[in-house]
């Protein structure tokens, strides 16, 4: 019996270093099949004797298994950087409520990004741009700190075939000639059919709060934009507390939730 | 059970505590240590609190010798969360892949459970019942309830709608008479009543069943001060979050987690990584944390409840408002546990009470 606290061993397939200072590795299982996902959900990954992470899933491997980026912040996610091909790491899950894709069916779709918070974007990403036709005018705003920090730069070349994709940056390098500020400006740009439009929003939550509140003043109904909150998630189970928010226990009543559920909680300090 | 058999007396603990015993049972009780009722292993009834009581306040608990009886104490730092909920436990160790250790869920009867304890059980299986674990103590419970007779003056049951008698979730339950001293026995469960019959016993007459309901009634009374009006509370509790109570609470709260520790429902854990030095495997352990510590909450390096004034409210809170959108019910049973081991005193009754 294997218990829901006990990760399954996974191993290294191939690991990327990318350009915006955090690594993209790609996670098969050591045996079998890894479970299928929904965009959105996150699994826990283990690195042996440091400690366990939620990471966001960003999609399959070429091969199957889970392409997972992280950033190196604390003690887990830096011997989770380290750790080269081959190696083996422990994961449990899929974890957490999904990006609900057919909520945004025939309608205009905007995807709003804020730094790493493209990677559990990315499965949203791809689903609409596999399936075009079933939604309407798709959009994605890109915030990053420096042109540098915008994750898979080359998947949005190739997403410029679907989306009107529109990136700004805090920091601008000489060579940036796009747009520099918040991504709140770029919501204030695009043209927005409020009663068509659905909003998939994620990154540092002050930036998704205030994305949330430009597309409701531009009309878009709170409840047709779905955010990915971010808690202390330590056992992904409802079980260890850590990640409440309110009634909420964000690794199973989110990650994944519309802002009309989150903004009355988001906006209490400290709750 | 199809029918409940009629209540029987017994005149000692002894035959009881043996049968377990011989039934494989580990047999846990209450028992005098340090000054206090605490949960240990018991191989007699000499063991219990015979002829101890307790003066039970805010911040203040004292034990003192009087009267007879076996159970004439209110609720004690223990709970059945001992063992239900280890304090610590091993999750697996990892040496190339996981390696889980056996489930440590030895049969154990627990003795002197009150209905408030019971209710609490009830509450965590809604909570930890998704845990093979938990779920495997769980079934190695073997319960034996007592109607309380001698609630402290923090107690709340009748509030809580959990006490003073109980009414289900045990396998047997006494209720403790005096004069002579006896104990009126009922099953809760097949496998109490075959304990039941197995013990010498003798048929209960209506002045027993009298004396039993009078039990419950002079508990009942005890609590009559402190009674609240539980319903609104949810509510009430959810349009206080930005109430100017919750500072003035922090300015005595020590933040200490004294009462999540002893609260029979609190279940907040973390985990600890570790090496073991002599094979180099890697170990989880998890352990009991609280949401009253300051690293609960960490997120990027900083507390989202920074301020020991949102820990407390996200602890109150929890307990009365946000635990029914959880779980369809109070994460509260009314023991008074909080209050008695708090060291500021702090009375979560009547915080509540400003609250609303």
């Amino acid at each position: 019996m294997t218990l829901e606290m006990t990760p399954i061993p996974y191993r290294v397939r191939s690991r990327r270093a990318d350009r915006a200072e955090s690594v993209t590795l790609t996670l098969e299982p050591a045996e079998g099949l890894c479970p299928t996902f929904e965009p959105g959900q996150f699994t826990m990954i283990y690195a042996p004797g440091v400690g366990e992470i939620p990471i966001s899933i960003s999609g399959r491997g070429r091969f199957g298994g889970y392409v997972q980026t992280i950033r190196a912040a604390g003690a887990v996610s830096r011997a989770l950087c380290r750790i080269e091909a081959g190696d083996l790491v422990g994961v449990r899950g899929p974890y957490g409520t999904p990006f609900d894709m057919g909520a945004s069916a025939g309608m205009d779709v905007i995807v709003a990004a804020g730094g790493l918070g493209l990677a559990p974007l990315r499965p949203v990403i791809r689903e609409l741009a596999a399936h075009p036709g079933r939604y309407g005018r798709l959009t994605l705003l890109v915030g990053a700190r420096t042109p540098s920090g915008v994750l898979y730069p080359r998947e949005l070349a190739r997403w410029a075939r679907h989306f009107d994709i529109r990136v700004t940056v805090d920091r601008p390098d000489d060579k940036w000639q796009g747009p520099v500020g918040l991504i709140t400006h770029l919501v204030d740009q695009i043209a927005i059919g409020p009663r068509r439009t659905y909003a998939y929003v994620c990154g540092p939550e002050i930036m998704m709060r205030a994305t949330a509140d430009a597309l409701v003043r531009r009309g878009v109904p709170a409840g047709r934009i779905a955010l990915s909150l971010e808690r202390n998630m330590k056992c992904g189970l409802g079980h260890c507390g850590h990640c409440q928010l309110g009634p909420l226990f964000t690794c199973v009543d989110g990650p994944v939730v519309t802002y009309d559920h989150a903004a009355p909680l988001l906006e209490v300090p400290q709750l | 059970m199809d029918k409940q058999p009629n209540p029987v007396l017994l005149d000692a603990l002894d035959p009881l505590i043996t049968a377990l015993r011989i039934g494989g049972f580990r047999v846990v009780g209450p028992t005098v240590r340090d000054g206090v009722i605490r949960f240990a292993e018991l191989s007699s009834a000499a063991e219990s609190p015979t002829g101890w009581t307790d003066a039970q306040e805010p911040g203040r608990y004292r034990l003192r010798q009087e009267g007879e009886l076996v159970f004439g104490y209110a609720a004690s730092p223990d709970s059945a969360k001992r063992y239900t909920h280890p304090p610590r436990t091993t999750l697996f160790r990892w040496d190339k892949g996981p390696i889980e250790p056996e489930i440590d869920a030895p049969p154990t009867a627990l003795i002197g459970l009150r209905a408030c304890d019971l209710a609490a059980l009830a509450v965590q299986d809604r909570v930890l019942g998704g845990s093979a674990a938990y779920r495997a103590r769980r079934a190695a419970l073997f319960l034996v309830a007592v109607d309380c007779a001698t609630p402290s003056a923090v107690c709340f049951c009748t509030s809580m709608g959990t006490g003073p008698k109980a009414e289900a979730g045990f396998d047997l339950a006494l209720t403790e008479l005096s004069e002579p001293h006896r104990f009126l026995a009922r099953a809760g469960s097949e496998r109490g009543a075959e304990i039941l019959a197995a013990l010498p016993h003798r048929a209960s007459a209506p002045a027993d069943l009298a004396a039993a309901a009078d039990v419950t009634r002079t508990a009942t009374a005890r609590m009559e001060p402190r009674r609240f009006e539980l319903d609104g509370v949810k509510e009430q509790v959810a349009a206080a979050r930005t109430s100017p109570v919750w500072e003035e609470i922090a300015s005595r709260c020590l933040t200490c987690a004294n009462c999540t520790i002893v609260c029979p429902t609190c279940f907040c854990t973390t985990v600890e990584d570790g090496t073991d030095l002599s094979d180099g495997a890697a170990e989880r352990v998890e352990r009991w944390d609280s949401c009253f510590t300051f690293g609960f909450t960490e997120l990027g390096g900083e507390p989202v409840r920074a301020s020991g004034a949102a820990r407390y409210r996200q602890w109150l809170s929890h307990k009365f408002s946000t635990w029914v959108d959880q779980f369809g019910e109070y994460g509260c049973v009314g023991c008074g546990r909080c209050v008695t081991w708090c060291p500021a005193g702090i009375d979560l009754v009547e915080e509540l009470e400003r609250l609303r």
